[in-house]
């Protein structure tokens, strides 16, 4: 792991807790029928969504997919208006009508996450195009996994990027498993970045477990982008320590033994590196999380009187 | 009202011409536009509003999307309808969706321009009236214009609108002339055009098949049948209550549309007549549809597929109880 300033290592750290407990809370929700949709869950991948987001700006855009609960929280979004969204509630990021797959916080540059695979790719290519445009130096971002990169939509996305030299960067989360199935039963390119290759659009793999490596691998290809020199595309290698969806029994694969996922695990890697204990972060996160669902359930329902509300801007 | 005559397509382009002057946000994103220098689009906007797009739907129309959720207002030109299928879960299943999703927190003022029902040769996947696919989907505005003046009226109104709106412009209207009210023209959405009015029985006619209905009803009324003939110019959404108020007055409804039954606006606007209206009526609703095929290649089966004056005279016949009821 590169060597990173404490204070900022620091500030890492209790993103990546804040995400870790308020997942970890969300999958006890589901489970207790509290959350009640489908839930797809981000733990292990901390570190993509924490070492991207935190090298961001409000006014960046932001397409998620439908793991999305973590790049919410780490480019900004209250954890109280996650959780009321992901319950159902009017005080939600979108009143209970989006939930887990489709959270959007304008405020925070968060523009949206959708549920199919692959179709946030061209959406973020139209938001690069507008900052362009508009003569600002903003960026977008789009996060999809490893699964999306077999669509088309995914090289028609990197070839339009590529030909009008937009400041899109795109970050594949490649956890090695897109659903249920294993990379090597999708495609015989074993490395994102290669399928990219004939685009000549920058390009890196990183360990994406290795939260220092990614904010600096990104911030490279974010100042570049920023400068005008066009898309990147970054794959983070990671782990997706969870089911694809809360309650998937899992028989494609064998959980991975405790010992390893000690040694991967992006949080305990960086305590590691900044030789602390992660004890008071935990507690932080939870003292939050648990403060984010006392303000969640205080929230009513949504009135049925937004389906009509809503209908057409 | 000062006029002045334009075919149908240079009414289109007028109304996107006059916006994109009015409005920098508006953008021109398709495939073979601006292909030459002196294209003038291309002249009178530039290479930064005026964007030739690889063929390439799905990314085409969702980057057209992601700038609309960034506050331009593009317009994606896609030529033939049955293109738009290729890019169905950007048009259906985001661009629709993002404004309700997020609680209003984004709109998508995007217009998607294509032309339907080339029926004069181009066989089975050009020729498509395909518009009853995105009729039904939430978020969605769908227009159908007949005339030239609806065609630069809906335009410049669905350029306007904060919302999605597929515009479906017939190409065998493309060169038909029409009489295009001078200054600025805006339809609104969602409102249709008592385009002929009578007492015996409401005929709803859409896109293309509005000119049928028309002559039909002349050559009614020169048999003492006087229809009313209503144009919807808007499908999604429906302007139902028009539609209502006529069939009240006259008691019968023959609905006219080039999709295929099954698909058809007109069995929507069937069973809401028949939902909201059933007591009004005074025999049984006809549909004058393509049957339910793929559009043949060969001229004489073209014909046999498609509604003409003939069938829509027929239907009132019909309803009228001039005629046996067709099984």
């Amino acid at each position: 792991m590169p060597p990173v300033q404490t204070e900022e290592g620091l500030e890492l750290l209790r993103s990546m807790w804040r995400i870790r407990v308020f997942e970890e809370r969300v999958g006890a929700l589901a489970r207790a029928n509290e959350v009640h949709g489908l839930i797809h869950l981000s733990v292990g991948q901390e570190a993509v969504a924490v070492g991207v987001c935190g090298a961001l700006r409000d006014d960046d855009a932001v397409y998620s997919n439908h793991r999305a609960h973590g790049h919410a929280l780490a480019k900004g979004a209250s954890p109280a208006k996650v959780l009321a969204e992901l319950m159902g509630r009017e005080g939600g990021l979108c009143r209970g009508l989006g939930g887990s797959m489709h959270l959007v916080d304008v405020e925070h540059g968060l523009l949206g996450a959708t549920g199919v695979v692959g179709g946030n790719i061209p959406l973020a290519l139209g938001s690069a195009l507008a900052a362009k445009l508009g003569g600002s130096d903003a960026v977008a971002v789009v996060f999809f996994g490893d699964g999306a990169v077999q669509g088309g939509i995914f090289v028609e996305s990197v070839n339009l990027a590529t030909l009008w030299r937009l400041p899109v960067l795109l970050v594949c989360e490649n956890n090695g498993f897109a659903e249920f199935t294993p990379r090597s039963a999708h495609t015989t390119v074993e490395r994102v970045s290669d399928v990219v290759a004939p685009y000549g659009i920058a390009r890196e793999t990183v360990d994406g477990n290795d939260v220092v490596a990614v904010r600096d691998a990104f911030t490279r290809f974010l100042g570049a982008a920023r400068a005008g020199e066009g898309p990147a595309l970054l794959e983070c290698l990671t782990h997706r320590l969870r089911g694809h969806y809360e309650g998937d029994p899992q028989r494609y694969r064998e959980a991975l033994a405790e010992e390893e996922w000690q040694r991967l695990d992006p949080i305990l890697r960086l305590q590691r590196a900044l030789a602390v204990e992660g004890g008071e972060f935990e507690a932080e996160a939870r003292e939050e999380v648990e403060a984010a669902e006392r303000l969640a359930r205080a929230s009513p329902f949504p009135p049925a009187s937004l389906t009509a509300e809503l209908a057409y801007a | 009202m000062a006029t002045h005559e334009l075919p149908y397509i240079a009414a289109i382009e007028e109304a996107i011409r006059e916006e994109m002057e009015r409005d920098d946000s508006v953008l021109y994103f398709g495939q073979n536009i601006a292909t030459h220098e002196n294209d003038p689009f291309l002249k009178q906007f530039g290479g930064d509003r005026v964007r030739v797009t690889p063929i390439s739907e799905t990314a085409e129309i969702g980057m057209a999307v992601g700038t609309a959720i960034a506050g331009f207002r593009p317009v994606v030109e896609l030529y033939m309808a049955e293109f738009m299928l290729v890019a169905m879960d950007q048009v259906v299943n985001e661009a629709n969706r993002f404004h309700y999703m997020s609680k209003g927190q984004v709109k998508v003022p995007l217009v998607l321009k294509a032309g339907y029902g080339f029926t004069c040769g181009w066989a089975g996947q050009h020729t498509g009236t395909i518009y009853g696919m995105f009729t039904g989907v939430p978020g969605l505005k769908v227009v159908v214009p007949a005339t030239a003046a609806d065609a630069k009226g809906l335009m410049t109104a669905a350029i306007r609108d904060d919302n999605p709106v597929c515009y479906f412009h017939h190409y065998l209207l493309t060169l038909e002339h029409g009489d295009v009210p001078d200054g600025e023209h805006v339809v609104p959405l969602g409102r249709a055009n008592v385009v002929r009015e009578g007492a015996d029985v409401t005929i709803v006619a859409i896109g293309w098949c509005l000119g049928k209905a028309l002559a039909a009803a002349e050559q009614l009324a020169a048999n003492g049948v006087e229809a009313e003939v209503i144009d919807p110019r808007t499908v999604a959404p429906l302007d139902t209550d028009t539609i209502l108020a006529s069939v009240a007055k006259t008691g019968r409804l023959v609905v006219v549309d080039q999709s295929t039954r099954h698909g058809s606006v007109a069995a929507v606007i069937a069973a809401e007549v028949a939902d909201a209206g059933f007591g009004s009526l005074k025999a049984p609703v006809k549909l004058v549809t393509a049957l339910d095929a793929t559009v043949p290649y060969s001229e004489p089966m073209e014909a046999y597929l498609l509604p003409d004056e003939a069938k829509v005279a027929d239907a009132v016949h019909q309803v009228l109880g001039n005629a046996p009821v067709a099984a």
